[in-house]
């Protein structure tokens, strides 16, 4: 059976979903900036489906844009998280409230 | 020709600050009145219609279509104000020589009473109503500076309610002279803004400011307008010539030096106004309403000065009030029309000439009293200063008006116009009549306790004789202040010399009263005058104890002695009222209106940033919520966008 771009869809968007459902509920760092990742990854899925689909390179040529991107921020990421873990030891992100008004 | 002479004084007067010396100032005063003689001379050879010359100076300013030129006038008017102003200036030049001889700012006295001279000739040879304003201004400005000159001295003031009780001191008070200044400065300043005013309105109806224009055009001006003019210049008159809204600074400007009094306050600025009347006649002929307002205002001022002057026990001030009262003479003259613009211009001559002795004689007093002003610390002086006293009873003559005097001929012209012109006039007669009762009250009672009787100085003072240079001014004012009225008699109206001599400028009354009426007339006023002096002499002249008599009758002296209360009615007017209105907007419209909303501004951003800080909680995950909540607003704006 041929798989339309419609399931190729509701995948990206339920990654997408599972990707911001752990970004809100979560409180250990590294499993939101997974999720975050999770999300991104959904992203570059609907751009894949949507080039194929056109027919157009563009999706593809930003999906890994985004993959770029996606590296250094979770090189950059990844290196806060260490030195706040140093500092605290703990990665929960509701112990970093410091900007609190 | 004439008018360049008069010019030529303008630009003697211009380098004349730089004056070291009295000598010099006074010199070129009296220069300035040789060049006005000639210039008189001159004008007197031409024949009656030929007499007004116009000298077309160099343009001052062009704006649009007004065109403003120091265009100069040189009438038959200008020349008695410009000979009046001049001779008498002189005199009081020479006077001041001898007056402020101890006085380390005396060449700063001598430059600003020259700057004075000369902007009171620019006022009256000004050909159009602009550059008489600066004339005007510029003797308010010289009015003020003199009044102040001695800014840094105390004065003693006498108070009349003095030894009002028994065993009570004199009540004298020290007074500094910038508040009088400041005064009369002021209460100038809102005659001003009439003659300001005035001149816009002028411009507006007519379309320039030239008197020749104008004057041609005054006829056919709405009668609305005509008086709204004239009333507005008169408004300005009463400002400088001190009348009655106005005429609380003139009294107080006595705190500055008395050749100062003498030729502004009495001779020579406070009869600016008059010589306006004089000069806009045409206009005030425009509008009966204005005319009736000019008498009215006039006879009031007359009266109620006269009355103040009896209760005033600082000799100068007795003849601050005096003048008021004189000016007032002056405007019921110019006020009636041309039945009387030659009696009023007429009283002003004179008036100048026995004021400023009156003055001039107060000064020699005061010079040989140390400066004492009090009438209760003289009497006796004639012995002592038989110059001064002789002098100022030829002066005090003149004002009471006795017969063949200055001011008998003159007031009697006033008082005989006013009569002769009916209506209001009738009414400013018998004011004048009364008033001139008053003058010889109040003059004779100052004779009286100044130069006869008892002497009355205190131990260890030795008044002396004004030395010549004072004395010489004093006895050429007196004899003026005796022939003048004879040389230039308009006795009996018609044929009247001064008259006819400015019949050119000011047009010929239509009709005369007949000798006999006169004659009546001014037997009836001398008879006033004379009851007034033998009231005083009853009083002052003979061993009654006058302060006892003070003292019994204290309900009526006070309200004399208080000025009538006017000063009190202005002060609460002004001062109280101006403080309450301060008052208010500082505590009300500023503490509250304009403070409360700036401090509310700032309370309403604090509120809002306490507000505000709770969403700042930290939490980056509520961050993250709100970034999700604003992508999906965003999503949904675009799926559902009509």
């Amino acid at each position: 059976m041929r798989v339309g771009p419609g399931a190729y869809l509701l995948l990206s968007a339920i990654l997408f979903g599972i990707g911001v459902a752990g970004v809100l509920i979560r409180r250990n760092a590294i499993v939101v900036f997974m999720c975050i990742e999770l999300m991104l990854n959904a992203v570059n899925l609907s751009f894949i489906t949507f080039s194929k689909t056109n027919g157009a390179l563009d999706g593809q040529v930003l999906a890994f844009f985004v993959m770029v991107v996606a590296a250094a921020e979770v090189v950059v990421g990844l290196g806060i998280l260490v030195a706040i873990f140093r500092k605290r030891s703990s990665t929960s992100v509701d112990d970093v409230n410091l900007l609190k008004g | 020709m004439l008018p360049l002479a008069g010019f030529a004084v303008n630009v003697l007067f211009g380098q004349r600050l730089r004056a070291l010396a009295g000598w010099v100032a006074t010199l070129a005063v009296a220069a300035a009145f040789v060049v006005a003689v000639a210039a008189l001379l001159e004008l007197l050879a031409q024949p009656g219609d030929a007499r007004t010359q116009i000298l077309r100076g160099s343009e001052w300013f062009t704006s649009g279509d007004l065109r403003i030129a120091f265009d100069l006038r040189w009438d038959p008017l200008s020349a008695t104000m410009a000979l009046v102003v001049t001779g008498v200036s002189s005199l009081i030049h020479l006077y001041s020589i001898g007056y402020m001889a101890d006085d380390e700012r005396r060449e700063t006295f001598f430059a600003w009473l020259n700057l004075f001279v000369a902007s009171m000739l620019v006022l009256v040879l000004a050909q159009n109503f602009v550059v008489m304003f600066l004339g005007w201004e510029g003797v308010g400005l010289c009015s003020y500076l003199l009044v102040g000159f001695w800014f840094n001295r105390r004065l003693l003031l006498v108070n009349p309610l003095g030894r009002l009780v028994e065993g009570q001191p004199d009540d004298t008070r020290e007074v500094w002279a910038p508040p009088a200044a400041k005064k009369a400065f002021i209460a100038n300043r809102i005659g001003d803004v009439g003659f300001l005013l005035a001149m816009f309105l002028i411009f507006a109806s007519v379309g320039s400011l030239d008197f020749d224009v104008v004057f041609g055009r005054a006829g056919s001006l709405a009668s609305g307008t005509a008086t709204a003019i004239a009333l507005l210049l008169f408004m300005a008159c009463t400002g400088k010539s001190a009348q009655f809204p106005l005429y609380v600074w003139l009294p107080d400007a006595m705190a500055g030096p008395t050749p100062v009094s003498a030729l502004i306050h009495a001779a020579t600025m406070v009869t600016a106004g008059v010589f306006l009347v004089a000069r806009t006649h045409v206009i005030f002929e425009a509008s009966g309403t204005a005319q009736t307002v000019v008498v009215l205002v006039g006879a009031g001022t007359a009266l109620l000065a006269a009355l103040i002057a009896i209760g005033q026990d600082d000799i100068k001030k007795i003849l601050a009030y005096s003048t008021v009262s004189q000016l007032g003479y002056m405007f019921i003259g110019v006020g009636l029309g041309p039945i009387g613009y030659a009696a009023g211009m007429f009283h002003l001559v004179t008036h100048a000439f026995f004021k400023a002795q009156l003055f001039l004689g107060a000064g020699s007093v005061m010079h040989g009293n140390d400066e004492d002003t009090d009438i209760k610390h003289f009497g006796g002086l004639r012995s002592v200063m038989p110059v001064t006293f002789w002098t100022t009873m030829a002066a005090w003559a003149a004002i009471i008006g006795v017969p063949l005097t200055a001011g008998f001929f003159s007031k009697d012209q006033v008082l005989a116009a006013a009569f002769e012109h009916g209506g209001i006039g009738r009414l400013a007669w018998v004011v004048g009549v009364l008033t001139a009762g008053l003058t010889a009250f109040y003059m004779t009672r100052y004779v009286f306790l100044t130069f006869l009787g008892e002497r009355r100085w205190p131990e260890g003072r030795h008044p002396h004789e004004s030395p010549p240079v004072m004395t010489l001014p004093l006895v050429v004012l007196g004899f003026l202040a005796l022939v003048a009225g004879f040389a230039l008699s308009t006795f009996t109206g018609e044929g009247g010399r001064f008259q006819r001599f400015l019949e050119p400028v000011l047009g010929a009354p239509e009709a005369h009263g007949s000798l006999a009426g006169a004659f009546w007339l001014s037997a009836l006023a001398t008879g006033v005058a004379a009851a007034g002096a033998i009231v005083a002499w009853l009083l002052y002249g003979r061993r009654v104890d006058w302060l006892a008599l003070r003292r019994r009758y204290a309900g009526a002296w006070r309200p004399l002695a208080e000025r009538l209360y006017v000063d009190q009615v202005y002060e609460f007017f002004t001062v109280n009222l101006g403080r309450a209105v301060a008052a208010y907007l500082a505590r009300t419209v500023d503490q509250r209106g304009i403070d409360g909303a700036v401090n509310g501004l700032a309370e309403l951003v604090g509120d809002s940033a306490r507000r505000g800080r709770r969403v700042q909680s930290g939490l980056v995950r509520s961050y993250a919520l709100g970034v999700l909540g604003g992508a999906v607003l965003i999503v949904a704006f675009l799926v559902f966008r009509p």
